[in-house]
């Protein structure tokens, strides 16, 4: 038995205690330690389009936007309500299929479909997952797993809505321009709309139900009604994810159920770090250019999303993002014991 | 008759599958997420034994449930005790490494061409109706693993401490059972389980990958109907689960099959939230 004979000490920086207050803008030294992580994210992700090479990489910043996007809608759902969803392609599904079929029978342009699926796939999502929303942890898990498969199954045992070859020949946004800057605009309202609405009093009923859901239903809060909010502004998020993906290809079809869009979210947000929204939103940054870059191999880039997610969880379990926010924040020194 | 016995051996097997899953979870808290991967990957150890290295049925059958048996208490002693007590990371991590199993499979295995031999080939006649006797193994299979599980949980002092963990853990460590001994003799009874199932089910069909994922749900159906911890349960889901399977295919369609699993377990979480037959940690666990 080894005993340690030092160990580390973090204090926070004396600007991150003055920055908390009223004396933020006390001075630029505090204004600049506020603004700059802020402005750095916002510019950047503004910049990007711009500074692409080819149309080819400005669509890999479409997909890359959108598992962004589901990946923050995963990790507000995991962390900050306590339901683990699994199957986060049931939503993507969801809403490519509401507006692939608004956009083929109907006729109805992108700049209606998207909204529409939007809002309705958030409502249909959330009225299937409604049954299942007593459960929690590994029940919730279970059951959200089945969902996405069992749809697959459905939709190709039916042969309904194109059956396994999907709808094909959808309206698509007008220009490449629209679609890099839609994705990427709505990842910046999503992410601060969401940090904002968690710390709100509405986030702290949403946390109190993940630590002890017995104690909020003793303060005579319905949680089911909760719980349900929360899944609508979760699958809303990812149904928008999909009807923007079936505009962005022109075709939906059962592809857009796959594994891909539960499990490179789920990666992303471990990756990037649990429970902050930025990580996750930064996990996906990394992980969908990546593989993009690894296309050739096929099948293996699950295999290799999987391994950097248990690479993750089981020795960097706190993610990129939290480490990064500790070296921010607070210094670290070696102290003798 | 047929309808019944068919259903019959259906139920076994989705019994068979669940069980594996059941025990890790139901009686020490694990969920093994790579349950599916596990059966599948046990199907085509066999299958490499069996047909590329032309080694005995029978010993290439203890090879891979013994090798399970290891690859499950790895997972256990290498990856799920950094997270244990993390039931979101605990779930993601087996599931990552089930999903990883069967991709890197996928890679390796393409088509369907790959299936063991039948334990005893040929077919028999029961009140008129022919079926083949791999179903019947399946069906006798069942009985003995449920039953061999039921008394191993109740009068063996190993099962009795995995219980011991599963309903109060900290007791249970103030009684001297090593917590994390038992977690892995549970992953490591419960992957064989998982090998066990493949090896006398796969004969009946082909060894596919996406059948690992199919075997995932049918054990997460069975179980979440069943409800944890209880063996009746278990069974009596499978029952359930098998026989509506069979009588939706026989009357009504086989693509309705997959539609009837998931609204039996929408109803039963509708109005028995804990499962038919849950008792264990009802409260708390689940509403």
């Amino acid at each position: 038995m080894v005993t340690e004979t030092r160990r580390k000490e973090r204090l926070d920086r004396g600007v991150k205690v003055r920055t908390e207050k009223l004396y933020a803008v006390s001075g630029w030294q505090e204004i600049i330690y506020l603004v700059v992580p802020r402005l750095a994210l916002i510019l950047g992700l503004l910049i990007l389009p711009l500074v692409m090479p080819s149309m080819y990489w400005q669509k890999v910043l479409c997909s890359m936007g959108t598992f962004a996007l589901l990946a923050i809608a995963f990790d507000f759902l995991a962390h900050y309500v306590g339901l683990v969803c699994l199957g986060g392609a049931l939503f993507t599904g969801v809403g490519a299929y509401i507006s692939g079929l608004l956009s083929s029978s109907v006729g109805l342009s992108p700049a209606l479909t998207i909204p529409i699926a939007t809002l309705g796939g958030g409502l249909i999502c959330t009225l299937l997952l409604l049954p299942c929303l007593p459960l929690r942890g590994v029940y919730f898990a279970i059951v959200t797993i089945i969902y996405p498969l069992a749809v697959v199954r459905i939709i190709t045992a039916l042969n309904i809505w194109g059956g396994t070859e999907g709808i094909s020949a959808l309206a698509t946004l007008p220009n490449i321009w629209v679609e890099v800057y839609l994705i990427l605009g709505m990842v910046l309202i999503v992410l601060f709309a969401l940090r904002r609405l968690v710390n709100e009093d509405y986030g702290l009923v949403l946390r109190g139900i993940k630590d002890n859901d017995q104690a909020v239903k003793a303060s005579g809060i319905n949680i089911t009604f909760y719980k349900a909010q929360a899944v609508f502004i979760s699958s809303a998020i990812g149904c928008f994810c999909g009807a923007f993906l079936s505009c962005l290809y022109g075709w939906c079809g059962l592809s857009l159920f796959a594994l891909d869009f539960s499990i490179l979210p789920i990666a992303a947000t471990v990756m990037g770090g649990m429970g902050t929204l930025v990580g996750p939103m930064l996990g996906a940054c990394i992980l969908t250019p990546l593989s993009e870059v690894l296309r050739a191999i096929g099948t293996w880039r699950i295999v290799l999303y999987c391994v950097i997610l248990l690479a993750f969880i089981v020795f960097k379990p706190e993610g990129l993002m939290n480490w990064a926010q500790r070296k921010y924040h607070q210094f670290e020194h070696w102290e003798k014991i | 008759m047929e309808v019944f016995l068919y259903g019959l051996a259906r139920s076994f097997t989705l019994a068979l599958m669940a069980v594996g899953f059941s025990f890790a979870y139901g009686v020490s808290r694990l969920p093994n997420f790579a349950h599916g991967a596990f059966y599948i990957l046990a199907g085509f150890i066999t299958w490499i034994f069996v047909q590329s290295l032309g080694l005995n049925y029978a010993l290439s059958i203890i090879i891979s449930l013994a090798l399970l048996a290891a690859i499950g208490a790895a997972m256990y002693r290498f990856i799920l005790i950094r997270v244990r007590g993390m039931e979101v990371s605990e779930i993601i991590a087996s599931y990552a490494l089930g999903v990883a199993i069967l991709e890197a499979l996928r890679s390796r295995f393409v088509g369907t061409g790959f299936s063991t031999p039948s334990f005893i080939e040929g077919t028999i006649k029961v009140a008129g109706v022919p079926i083949d006797l791999q179903r019947i193994v399946i069906i006798c299979g069942g009985v003995v693993v449920v039953g061999f599980i039921w008394a191993f949980t109740h009068y063996t002092k190993v099962g009795l401490s995995l219980r011991g963990i599963a309903q109060d853990e900290r007791a249970a460590l103030m009684l001297g059972i090593d917590s994390d001994r038992a977690a892995t003799i549970a992953l490591a009874i419960g992957s064989a389980l998982a090998a066990l199932a493949a090896v006398i089910i796969l004969p009946v069909g082909s060894i596919t990958v996406n059948e690992g994922y199919g075997v995932l749900i049918n054990a997460l159906a069975v179980c979440v109907i069943g409800g944890l911890g209880s063996w009746t349960g278990t069974v009596m889901a499978a029952f359930i689960l098998g026989f509506a399977g069979i009588l939706t295919a026989t009357y009504i369609g086989s693509m309705w099959e997959a539609v009837v699993v998931v609204v039996a377990i929408i109803l039963v979480l509708l109005f028995k939230p804990s499962g038919l037959f849950g008792r264990q940690k009802e409260f708390e666990e689940r509403v």
